[in-house]
C-alpha cells in the first residue's frame, strides 16, 4: 500500500517538474523527489541507499541547484518547438523498459537469481570473513572495495572538473569588496545565524557518528562526507563566502580531496607490500579480522575526506562565480557611469 | 611484483593524478605524468608478452574469489588495447607541455594533467577489468574527465561541444548501466566470465533481450557510431589540440572494445547475432557511416572538423569488420583499431603543432605551410596516405584484411563499396595537401616556422610507426589474430 502511495507521488512530482516554469519551485520539487525516493528505498529495506539518497539527492544537490539559479535567473525560457522525435525516443525507451519487466522475477521472490548466486555468501559468511554486522558495508568496502575506490575517484574527478571550469582568479581586493556586498545581507538574518551557530557543531558531530557507525548500521564515508560538507556550506551561506574562505582555505580543501584518494589507494599499496592482492585487508594485520576492520576504517576515512572536500570545493566555486559576476557587473556599471 | 602487473597498470596513473595535484608545479607535474604514463606503457608491454606466452591472466582484487569480488582478467584482446592506449598517451604527453602553453591558461595546467591522467586511468580501467559493473565505474571516470578536458578548449564553442557530449555520453552510460542492472537481475552476478556462463540459461527471457539492446545502444553512443555520432565532430574540433590527439586515437577504440567484449564474451556470439539482426544492421550502418561521414569531411573548412568526420568514417570500417562475425573480419577490426590510433595520433598531433605556430587550423591558413613547416606537413601527408590505405602504410594492412574478410564471405559488392569509400578519403586528404603545397602563404603567416622539437619527436615517432607496422606486420597481425581467435573460442 505504502509503495503505491509513494510511487504515485513520485510520478505526480515528476510531471510537475516537467510542467513547471518557475525554476525555484522545480528545484524544491526535485528535493522532495529525492526525499520521496529515499522513503521508497526505506520501504524496500535498502536503508543504506536511502540514507545516501537523502543526503545527496534531497540535500546537497538541491543546494547546488539553488546556487545555480541565483546565477541563471528564476524563470525558464519558453520555447516554441515541440520536439516530437525526442518524445518518440523517450516512449520507445520507456516501452522497452516495461517490456523488459515482463520476464523479471517478482520483487522479493526467494527464487530470484540475485538471491541464489552471490548473495548467500555475503549473508552467511561475511560475519566470519570480515567481522562487521552491516553486510552492505562489507560488500561495499571489502568484497567490492575496488568499485568504491572507483566511485571516490569519480567524485574527485568531478571536483577537479568543476575547479577547471569555474575557478576564477581572485585578488585580495576582490575579496574585500565581496565582503561588503554580503554584509548588508547578513544583518537581516540574525536569528538564523545564531541558530546555525549552535547547530553547526552538532552537524559535525553527527557526521563523525555516521562516519564511524558505518560498520554497524547505515552510514559510512559517502554520507558522512556530504553531511560534513553541508555544515560548512551552511556556514558559508550565512556568514558570507569570503568569511568561510578565510576559515577554510580552498587550496587546503583541494589537498584534502587528493589525500583522501591517496589514503584509499595507499591501503591497497600497503596490502601489495604485505604480500596480498590490491586492497586485500587480511594482510594488514596478523589477525585477518583485525586487518579487515583496519582496512575498512581507513578507506572509509579516505572516502569521507574526498567527498566532503569535493562538495565544499564545488560549492565554493559555484557560489564564488556569482560573487565574481556581481563584482564584474558593478565594475562595469561604475565605468559606464564614469563615461 | 610481476603477479600484480594487471592492477599496477591501472593504479599507477590513478594514484599519480592526486599526487600531481599536490605537486602543483606545471613543469614538474608534466614530467611526473609522463613518468606515470611511461610506466603504464612498459607494464602493458610486459602484460602483452605474458599473455602471449602463458595465456589469460586473472587477478583477484582484495583477494576475493571472482563472482564475489572483482576480477581483473587480461587476455589477448585487452592486453592489445592496453598497449594502444598507454602507448598513445605517452607519446602524446611528450608534446603536451609545449602545446598547452599556448592553448590553456597557466593556472589551469596542473588541472589539465590531473584530468588527463584520470582519463587515461578510466580507459585503462574499462579495458582491464573482468567485471561488468567495474566497467561502468571506470567509464564514469573517463567520461567525466573527458567532458572537463574538452571544455578546456580556448573557444567558447568548446563549452557547448562539451555539453553536447556530456548529454549524449550520460545517456550512453545510463543505458549501459540499465543493461548491466538487468543482467544482474537475471543472473545474480556481475563478473563477465560468470555472466557468459549463466546468461544462456535465461537467454530466451525478454529481460535479457532488453538488457542486450540497452548495452548495445549505450555503447554505440559512446562509440559515435553513425547515426549517433553528432557529438563527436565539435568535441574533437574545439577541445585543446592535445586532448583531441589523445581522444581521437584512443577513446572510440575503448568503446569498440566494449562492443566486442559484450557481444562476443558476455552475451556470446550466437545470442548476439541471432537475437537481433546485428549483422545486417551494423553492416548497413557501418557503410552509411563511411559514406556520409567521408562526404561531409570533404566539405569542411576547419581541418580538425575534417579529420573528426574522417574518424567517424574509420569507425564505420571497424563496424563493418565486426559485423562479419568471422575471425578474419574481427582481426581486421582489431588491426584497424591499432592502425587508426597510429594514424590519427600522428595527424592530430601535427595539427596541434599547426595550432601552436599558426593559431588555428582553418583550411585557408594552411596555404604554403608545406614549405614553412615541411616536417609537420609531411607527417600529415603520410598520415593521410595511411588513412587512404596506400601500400607500405598501416592503413593498407587493415584495409587488406577487411577486404579479404569480405571476399572470404563472398560479399563482393561490399568490398567494392569499401574501396569507393577509400576514394573519398583521397579527396579530403588531397584538399589539405593541395592547399598546403600548391598555394602561396597568407600574408599574416609568412613568418611561420617549423614546429619545435617537442612536437616533431612525438609526431615522427608515430609516423615512423605508421610505416614500420605497415611493412613489418608480424607484431600487430599476430596479436590481433590471436585475440580474434580466442574470442571465437578457436585455440590458436
Amino acid at each position: 500500500m505504502i509503495d503505491i502511495v509513494l510511487l504515485s507521488l513520485l510520478v505526480v512530482i515528476a510531471i510537475a517538474i516537467i510542467r513547471m516554469k518557475d525554476l525555484f519551485a522545480v528545484v524544491m520539487l526535485t528535493g522532495i523527489y529525492g526525499l520521496l525516493s529515499a522513503s521508497f528505498f526505506v520501504a524496500m529495506d535498502a536503508v543504506d541507499v536511502a540514507f545516501t539518497e537523502a543526503a545527496v539527492g534531497a540535500g546537497i544537490s538541491t543546494l547546488l541547484m539553488l546556487v545555480v539559479i541565483t546565477m541563471t535567473g528564476r524563470k525558464e525560457k519558453s520555447t516554441r518547438h515541440k520536439p516530437l522525435s525526442a518524445l518518440f525516443v523517450v516512449m520507445l525507451t520507456g516501452g522497452l523498459l516495461i517490456y523488459g519487466t515482463l520476464d523479471m522475477p517478482y520483487f522479493g521472490s526467494a527464487d530470484a537469481p540475485i538471491h541464489k548466486h552471490t548473495s548467500p555468501r555475503y549473508i552467511n559468511d561475511s560475519m566470519e570473513e570480515i567481522g562487521i554486522p552491516n553486510i552492505v558495508t562489507s560488500v561495499l568496502a571489502s568484497y567490492r572495495a575496488f568499485d568504491t575506490f572507483g566511485e571516490v575517484v569519480v567524485i574527485f574527478t568531478a571536483g577537479i572538473g568543476v575547479l577547471t571550469l569555474l575557478c576564477v582568479a581572485r585578488s585580495q581586493k576582490n575579496d574585500e569588496e565581496i565582503d561588503s556586498i554580503n554584509d548588508s545581507m547578513h544583518q537581516q538574518h540574525l536569528v538564523i545565524r545564531i541558530v546555525a551557530k549552535m547547530l553547526i557543531p552538532f552537524i559535525f558531530l553527527f557526521a563523525l557518528y555516521v562516519q564511524f557507525h558505518g560498520d554497524f548500521g547505515p552510514g559510512g564515508g559517502f554520507q558522512a562526507g556530504v553531511i560534513f560538507a553541508s555544515a560548512i556550506i551552511l556556514y558559508a551561506m550565512l556568514f558570507g563566502l569570503s568569511t568561510a574562505r578565510k576559515v577554510i582555505n580552498q587550496t587546503f580543501v583541494q589537498v584534502i580531496a587528493a589525500l583522501g584518494v591517496l589514503l584509499y589507494g595507499s591501503v591497497g599499496i600497503v596490502s601489495l607490500m604485505n604480500g596480498g592482492n590490491f586492497l586485500d585487508y587480511n594482510v594488514l594485520s596478523s589477525n585477518p579480522i583485525a586487518g579487515q576492520h583496519l582496512g575498512i576504517l581507513l578507506i572509509e576515512w579516505g572516502v569521507g575526506c574526498t567527498v566532503a572536500s569535493v562538495m565544499v570545493v564545488i560549492f565554493f566555486n559555484f557560489a564564488g562565480r556569482r560573487a565574481f559576476q556581481q563584482h564584474k557587473k558593478q565594475a562595469q556599471d561604475k565605468e559606464s557611469s564614469a563615461c | 611484483m610481476i603477479a600484480h602487473l594487471p592492477i599496477l597498470q591501472v593504479i599507477i596513473p590513478l594514484l599519480a593524478a592526486p599526487i600531481c595535484l599536490l605537486l602543483n608545479r606545471s613543469k614538474l607535474v608534466w614530467l611526473f605524468s609522463l613518468l606515470a604514463s611511461g610506466l603504464a606503457f612498459s607494464i602493458s608491454i610486459l602484460l602483452l608478452q605474458q599473455v602471449m606466452t602463458s595465456g589469460v591472466i586473472s587477478y583477484e582484487l582484495g583477494g576475493w574469489q571472482a563472482p564475489w569480488g572483482i576480477e581483473y582478467r587480461i587476455d589477448n584482446l585487452n592486453a592489445f588495447l592496453l598497449l594502444i592506449i598507454s602507448g598513445i598517451s605517452t607519446v602524446v604527453l611528450f608534446a603536451a607541455q609545449t602545446s598547452i602553453e599556448k592553448e590553456i591558461p597557466k593556472d589551469k595546467h596542473v588541472y589539465f594533467y590531473v584530468l588527463y591522467l584520470l582519463s587515461l586511468t578510466g580507459m585503462l580501467g574499462i579495458v582491464a577489468t573482468g567485471d561488468a559493473f567495474n566497467v561502468f565505474v571506470f567509464l564514469e571516470i573517463s567520461s567525466l574527465s573527458a567532458y572537463a578536458l574538452i571544455a578546456m578548449g580556448n573557444k567558447r564553442q568548446a563549452l557547448w561541444a562539451s555539453y553536447q557530449y556530456l548529454i549524449m555520453g550520460t545517456i550512453g552510460a545510463t543505458f549501459i548501466l540499465i543493461g548491466i542492472g538487468l543482467m544482474y537481475q537475471m543472473t545474480g552476478t556481475l563478473n563477465m566470465e560468470d555472466l557468459s556462463q549463466r546468461l544462456p540459461e535465461v537467454a530466451q527471457t525478454r529481460t535479457v533481450f532488453v538488457s542486450f539492446v540497452f548495452v548495445i545502444v549505450g555503447v554505440c553512443l559512446k562509440l559515435a557510431m553513425f547515426p549517433l555520432h553528432l557529438w563527436l565532430p565539435n568535441a574533437y574540433a574545439y577541445a585543446p589540440s592535445i586532448v583531441t590527439a589523445f581522444f581521437a586515437a584512443t577513446a572510440t577504440k575503448v568503446a569498440v572494445y566494449l562492443l566486442i567484449r559484450f557481444t562476443f564474451s558476455v552475451f556470446g556470439l550466437s545470442f548476439s547475432f541471432t537475437t537481433i539482426p546485428l549483422q545486417t544492421l551494423f553492416m548497413a550502418l557501418g557503410l552509411f557511416g563511411i559514406f556520409v561521414a567521408s562526404t561531409t569531411a570533404i566539405y569542411q573548412s576547419n581541418v580538425k572538423h575534417l579529420f573528426a568526420y574522417s574518424s567517424i568514417a574509420q569507425i564505420g570500417y571497424m563496424i563493418v569488420g565486426f559485423s562479419l562475425s568471422t575471425v578474419t573480419g574481427l582481426t581486421a577490426t582489431l588491426l584497424h583499431m591499432f592502425n587508426h590510433a597510429l594514424m590519427k595520433g600522428a595527424i592530430f598531433l601535427a595539427l596541434a603543432a599547426v595550432v601552436y605556430r599558426v593559431g588555428n587550423v582553418e583550411l585557408k591558413n594552411f596555404r604554403g605551410l608545406g614549405r614553412q613547416m615541411p616536417l609537420t606537413m609531411a607527417a600529415i601527408v603520410i598520415g593521410g596516405l595511411s588513412l587512404i590505405g596506400v601500400p607500405l602504410t598501416v592503413g593498407f594492412v587493415s584495409k587488406w584484411y577487411l577486404l579479404t574478410a569480405l571476399v572470404e564471405q563472398g560479399w563482393w559488392p561490399i568490398a567494392v563499396l569499401i574501396l569507393l569509400g577509400s576514394m573519398l578519403a583521397v579527396v579530403y586528404v588531397w584538399r589539405v595537401i593541395e592547399v598546403a603545397y600548391f598555394k602561396e602563404p597568407l600574408e599574416q603567416n609568412v613568418e611561420v616556422k617549423e614546429a619545435p622539437m617537442s612536437f616533431l619527436i612525438p609526431i615522427w615517432t608515430l609516423v615512423i610507426a605508421n610505416i614500420y607496422f605497415g611493412i613489418d606486420t608480424r607484431l600487430s597481425v599476430q596479436v590481433a589474430e590471436a585475440a580474434a581467435q580466442s574470442l571465437f573460442g578457436v585455440s590458436p
